[in-house]
C-alpha cells in the first residue's frame, strides 16, 4: 500500500500499510534513524517528532492518520537549531540514545513558550526518559537556548 | 572493590572452550604457556596498525585520531582517553578525533582485566599509563624528526597544539613532519610530563567529542544499522526463566507480509523479516508451547520468603548451600557492651533498562564471522561467537558502535543476546546480515537482573556508643557463579562494600557471612554492583546506630573513619559539608551518606522533603575523590547521571515475578525517574594527583542511603526495603 507523507518539508511516498507506526516508516523505509525506538507504547519519548509543530510520539502514530500533516524529525532541524547548539555547549548527551527525542520535545516547547519556567520544562519534558539521567543538563540547555538565566 | 570485573583478569576459558579453541588453532595440539589474552586473540589480524601503534593514527594532513579500546556508552571515557594521549603529544585538542577500536583480546586488553572489555569503572584507571606513554612516545618521534631536519638539539624543541617549534623561529606542523616522524624508532620508555605542566588534563577543555553527533541524530547505534539484504529478527522467549520450547505453530506468523522465516534456536523461536514492524507482527502471531520442567516457577515473594528463612536459620544450610564467612575478626563481645540494634533489609530484582534495548547485527558464513554491536566485552563476545560457529575467537570481527546505555547489562558471560543473533545468522547463513531487535518488553523481561538481596544486621554497641560487635548476614544469588572466572571463596560482588567497610574495620568483633542460593533467574552486575545494596545497608545502619548512641551521625562517622584510618572518607566528608553550607533549603531535611567503590570515595548530602509520603529530592551536594580528574566536567556529568540512576531505583525500581513470570514489561510498570523528579546535583572534586579511579559507577549507590537517612531524620523511622515508593 502506498502512502504519501510530508517529512521535513518534502513529500515522500512509502509502501506501507496504514496501521504502520510512523516510527518504523521513518527508520526502516526512509533511513531517518535519528528518531529512536525506546518503548513502543508512548512512555519514553525517544521517538518524538513534530506533527504540525507539536511534539508527538511516532511509535503510536499510524501513518494512515498523518495525511496532510507536516512531520519534522531531528534530521529536519539540520543541526541549526539553537537548542542543538546549547546541547553541544553544555555536553548534555551521555549515551545519547534519548537525545533526539529530548531535543524534539525541547524545540516544540520553545516554539510555543519561548521563555519557559521550571514548571513549563517539567510539563513538556517529563514524557522523555533519559536513563543516563542527563536531566539537569537538559534543563540547563533549554534555559541556555531560551536565554533565561538558570535558577 | 570492583571485584567482579577484576576477576576478568583470571579469565580462563573452560575445558570445553579450551578444547574447541585449541583444536581449531593447532589441529588438536594443546596450547601451553599462553595467557588467556594470547589464546583468545588467536586468529586476530595484528598487521594493520600504523607507525604510531594501535592507539593512534596521524594522517598525512596532520589529523590526529586516538583509537579507543573502550566502548563509549555514556560515561565520556572516549574524551578522557583521548585527552591522555593529547596531553603528552601536545596535539591540538580541538581538532583531535576519536575512533573506536575493533576487537583484539591482546592488543586492546583492559590492563586491569587481561582481556578486552569495559566495566568496573576501569576504562580510565587501566589506560592512564598506557595512553600517556603513547602520546609521549609519539611526541618524541616528532621532535626527533624535526631535530634531524633542522639540525638542532632535540631538547631545544617545543611542541604545542600540534605545532613543533625551535627558538630559532623554525616551526612545522604535524602534517609537515608526519612522514619523517613515522620512520623514527619509538623510544622504549618515553618521559611523561610533570602533572604541573598539564595544559589539558584536569581542565574544563576536556569535553565530549560526540555531543554534536548525539544532538543531531547522526551518532550510529546498533539499532540504526541497515545493511544491504539485511533481515530483521525477533525471538519469542519463554515467559519463565529456564523454560524451553515444547512446540510451536508458525502458520499465522508466516502469513504476515514481510515475514521471511520462522525457526527454533536454543533461546526460543526466531522470526526473520524484511523490517522491524513485520518481525514484531510475526512474533506476536506465533503460537508457542513451553516446557517449564526446569523453569523458575516461584514468585518473587516466595523467593524472598526463602531468603528470610535462610537468614533466620529456619532453613538450615546444607553441604551444597553453605554460609560463607567473608569477614570475621575478633572474638566474643567487647566488655561493657550495651544497646543492640537489629535491622533487616530487602532489595528487589532490578532491570538495567538502558534506553536502547538489546540488539546485535551478525553476519555469519560465506567466509565471514562479524558482529556489529555495542559490545561491552568484545573478548567474551568473540569467544561465545567462536564457540557457536566453530571459529577461532580472535578471528571473529567486531565493529563496536555507540551503545544506548548498558549499566552492566551488555557484559555477561553468555553474551546472551549476541549469541542469540549469531544462532539466527548462522541459520540464515551465507554471511547475510541479520539484525536482532529486542523490544522493550523483551529487554525488561529478559533477566540478567541485579539480584534480589536480603541483609540481616545485628550490632551491639560498646559503652562508648560505637559498634563493639557486628553480625552481618547476606542472602543473594551469585553473579559470578557459572562464569568462566569463578571466584575462590565467597562471591565478592555480593558482599563488597560490607567487606572492606571502614565501619567493620573500626569494630572489634565482626562476624559477617553470606549464603548464595541458585535460581534459573539470570542475575548480573548493575551499575555499582554490590554497592547497590551494601552502601545502603552500611550507611543507613550507621545513622540508626548514631541515633541509638545519641550521637550526631556526622560526628559518629568521623569517629569511625578516624578509628579505621579512612582518611579519604574524612577529607571528602569535610569537603561536602563545607560546600553544603549551614542550612538546607526551606522545608527540606538533610541526609548524609558516604561510600567507596571502584577506588573512589563519594560523599553526598541530600536535601529531602516528603510530599504525601513520597520523597522529593532537591539539592544534592556531592564530593568525590577519584584521584586525578582528567575531565572535571565529565566527572560532574557522571555524578549527576549516576545519582539519577541510583535515585530512580531507590524511588521506584523493582522487578517482581508471579509464578515465575515477570510483572513489569515496559516503562508503564517499571517506573523510572523523570525530569520532574530529578535532583540538582552539585559536584566537588577532592584535589588529588593520585592514579585516576572510577567515576561511572561510584555516583550511583550513595543517594539511596542519603535519602533514607533524611527520612529517618524527618520521621524517626528506618527504611527497611526498597523501593521507597511501592507500586
Ligand atoms: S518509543 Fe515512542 S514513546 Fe517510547
Ligand atoms: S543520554 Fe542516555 S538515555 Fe539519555
Amino acid at each position: 500500500m502506498a502512502a504519501t507523507l510530508d517529512i521535513n518539508g518534502k513529500p515522500v511516498t512509502v509502501q506501507a500499510a496504514p496501521e504502520t507506526p510512523l516510527l518504523w516508516v521513518l527508520r526502516d523505509e526512509l533511513g531517518l534513524t535519528g528518531t529512536k525506538y525506546g518503548c513502543g507504547i508512548a512512555q519514553c519519548g525517544a521517538c518524538t517528532v513534530h506533527a504540525n509543530g507539536t511534539a508527538i510520539r511516532s511509535c503510536q502514530a499510524p501513518i494512515g492518520s498523518l495525511a496532510g500533516v507536516k512531520i519534522t524529525t531531528i534530521e529536519g532541524l539540520e543541526g541549526r537549531h539553537p537548542v542543538q547548539a546549547a546541547w553541544v555547549k553544555l555536553d548534555v548527551p551521555q549515551c545519547g540514545y534519548c537525545q533526539s527525542g529530548q531535543i524534539m520535545s525541547a524545540t516544540a516547547l520553545l516554539a510555543k513558550t519561548p521563555k519557559p519556567s521550571d514548571g513549563d520544562i517539567d510539563a513538556a519534558m517529563s514524557g522523555n526518559i533519559c536513563r543516563c539521567g542527563a536531566y539537569q543538563r537538559i534543563r540547563a540547555a533549554i534555559k541556555d537556548a531560551a536565554g533565561v538565566v538558570a535558577a | 572493590m570492583n571485584a567482579p570485573f577484576k576477576a576478568l583478569a583470571k579469565l580462563r576459558p573452560s575445558r570445553r572452550e579450551m578444547i574447541v579453541v585449541s583444536a581449531a588453532a593447532a589441529g588438536g595440539a594443546l596450547l601451553v604457556g599462553c595467557s588467556p589474552a594470547d589464546i583468545l586473540s588467536i586468529g586476530a589480524d595484528n598487521k594493520h596498525f600504523g607507525p604510531f601503534g594501535p592507539f593512534l593514527r596521524i594522517d598525512a594532513d596532520g589529523t590526529v585520531t586516538v583509537v579507543s579500546k573502550h566502548i563509549e556508552f555514556g560515561q565520556g571515557s572516549h574524551a578522557s582517553l583521548a585527552a591522555m594521549v593529547a596531553e603528552e603529544l601536545d596535539a591540538d585538542w580541538d581538532k583531535l578525533k576519536v575512533a573506536q577500536a575493533g576487537a583484539n583480546a591482546k592488543v586492546y586488553a583492559n590492563l586491569d582485566q587481561g582481556a578486552q572489555g569495559t566495566g568496573g569503572s576501569s576504562a580510565i584507571h587501566n589506560s592512564w599509563d598506557q595512553l600517556r606513554k603513547v602520546g609521549a612516545a609519539t611526541r618524541a618521534m616528532f621532535v626527533t624528526a624535526a631535530a634531524d631536519r633542522w639540525k638542532v638539539h632535540a631538547n631545544e624543541i617545543s611542541v604545542a597544539n600540534g605545532v613543533v617549534a625551535h627558538p630559532s623561529g623554525q616551526s612545522a606542523t604535524f602534517a609537515d613532519l608526519v612522514a619523517n616522524a613515522a620512520k623514527v624508532k619509538p623510544p622504549g620508555s618515553p618521559k611523561l610530563k610533570d602533572p604541573k605542566a598539564y595544559t589539558l588534563i584536569g581542565t574544563n577543555r576536556v569535553r565530549r567529542k560526540d555531543s554534536l553527533a548525539k544532538a543531531t541524530g547522526t551518532a550510529r547505534f546498533t539499532q540504526d544499522v541497515h545493511l544491504p539484504n539485511m533481515l530483521t529478527a525477533m525471538v519469542a522467549h519463554s515467559p519463565r526463566f529456564g523454560g524451553k520450547v515444547k512446540s510451536f505453530d508458525a502458520d499465522a506468523a508466516k502469513k504476515i507480509p514481510g515475514v521471511v522465516d520462522v525457526f527454533k534456536i536454543p533461546s526460543g523461536v526466531a522470526v526473520t523479516a524484511q523490517n522491524t514492524f513485520a518481525a514484531r507482527q510475526g512474533r506476536d502471531a506465533l503460537k508457542v508451547e513451553w516446557d517449564d520442567d526446569k523453569a523458575e516457577t516461584r514468585g518473587s515473594d516466595a523467593i524472598l520468603a526463602a531468603y528470610h528463612d535462610l537468614a533466620s536459620g529456619k532453613t538450615a544450610a546444607t553441604d551444597k548451600l553453605k554460609w560463607q564467612p567473608f569477614d570475621s575478626h575478633g572474638v566474643g563481645v567487647a566488655p561493657g557492651a550495651g544497646k543492640v540494634v537489629e535491622v533487616a533489609y530487602d532489595f528487589p530484582f532490578l532491570a538495567h533498562a538502558p534506553m536502547e534495548p538489546m540488539n546485535c547485527v551478525a553476519e555469519i558464513g560465506g567466509g565471514k564471522n562479524k558482529l556489529t554491536s555495542g559490545s561491552q566485552i568484545p573478548t567474551l563476545d568473540q569467544l561465545n561467537t567462536g564457540m557457536i560457529v566453530g571459529a577461532l575467537p580472535g578471528s571473529v570481527e567486531i565493529e563496536t558502535l555507540f551503545a544506548g546505555g548498558s549499566f552492566g547489562r551488555r557484559a555477561n558471560f553468555q553474551s546472551d543476546y549476541a549469541a542469540e543473533c549469531v544462532h539466527i545468522a548462522k541459520h540464515v547463513g551465507g554471511g547475510r546480515p541479520v539484525k536482532l531487535v529486542w523490544t522493550r518488553e523483551d529487554d525488561m523481561t529478559g533477566g540478567y537482573y541485579r539480584p534480589m538481596v536480603h541483609h540481616a544486621v545485628r550490632v551491639t554497641l560498646g559503652a562508648d556508643g560505637y559498634p563493639a560487635h557486628w553480625r552481618h548476614r547476606i542472602v543473594s544469588q551469585s553473579v559470578m557463579k557459572g562464569s568462566p572466572m569463578p571466584s575462590k571463596g565467597v562471591d565478592e560482588s555480593a558482599v563488597e562494600g560490607v567487606s572492606g567497610s571502614p565501619y567493620l574495620k573500626a569494630t572489634p568483633v565482626v562476624d559477617a557471612q553470606a549464603i548464595l542460593p541458585d535460581s534459573p533467574i539470570p542475575v548480573l552486575w548493575w551499575r555499582s554492583v554490590g554497592a547497590t545494596h551494601t552502601a545502603f545497608v552500611m550507611e543507613h545502619t550507621i545513622d540508626q546506630l548514631a541515633r541509638a548512641a545519641g550521637k550526631d551521625p556526622i560526628d559518629y562517622r568521623r569517629a569511625l573513619y578516624t578509628k579505621a584510618g579512612a582518611d579519604r572518607h574524612l577529607v571528602a566528608l569535610s569537603l561536602a559539608l563545607e560546600k553544603a553550607g549551614l542550612n538546607p533549603a526551606p522545608g527540606y531535611t538533610r541526609g548524609v551518606a558516604a561510600h567507596e567503590s571502584f577506588g573512589s570515595v563519594v560523599v553526598q548530602i541530600a536535601e529531602v522533603k516528603l510530599d504525601g509520603g513520597v520523597p522529593k529530592v532537591g539539592r544534592v551536594v556531592t564530593a568525590i575523590d577519584c584521584g586525578t580528574a582528567i575531565s572535571p566536567d565529565q566527572v560532574a556529568a557522571q555524578m549527576e547521571g549516576g545519582t539519577c540512576f541510583g535515585l530512580s531505583a531507590a524511588l521506584f525500581g523493582q522487578i517482581t515475578l508471579k509464578d515465575g513470570v515477570v510483572d513489569q514489561k515496559n516503562f508503564d510498570a517499571y517506573r523510572v525517574l523523570r525530569m520532574n523528579e530529578a535532583p540538582h546535583v552539585e559536584t566537588y572534586i577532592v584535589p588529588s594527583g593520585a592514579h585516576p579511579s572510577g567515576v561511572g559507577e561510584p555516583g550511583t549507590p550513595v543517594i539511596a542511603p542519603a535519602v533514607a537517612n533524611a527520612i529517618l531524620a524527618i520521621t524517626g523511622k528506618p527504611t527497611t526495603s526498597l523501593p521507597f515508593v511501592k507500586a
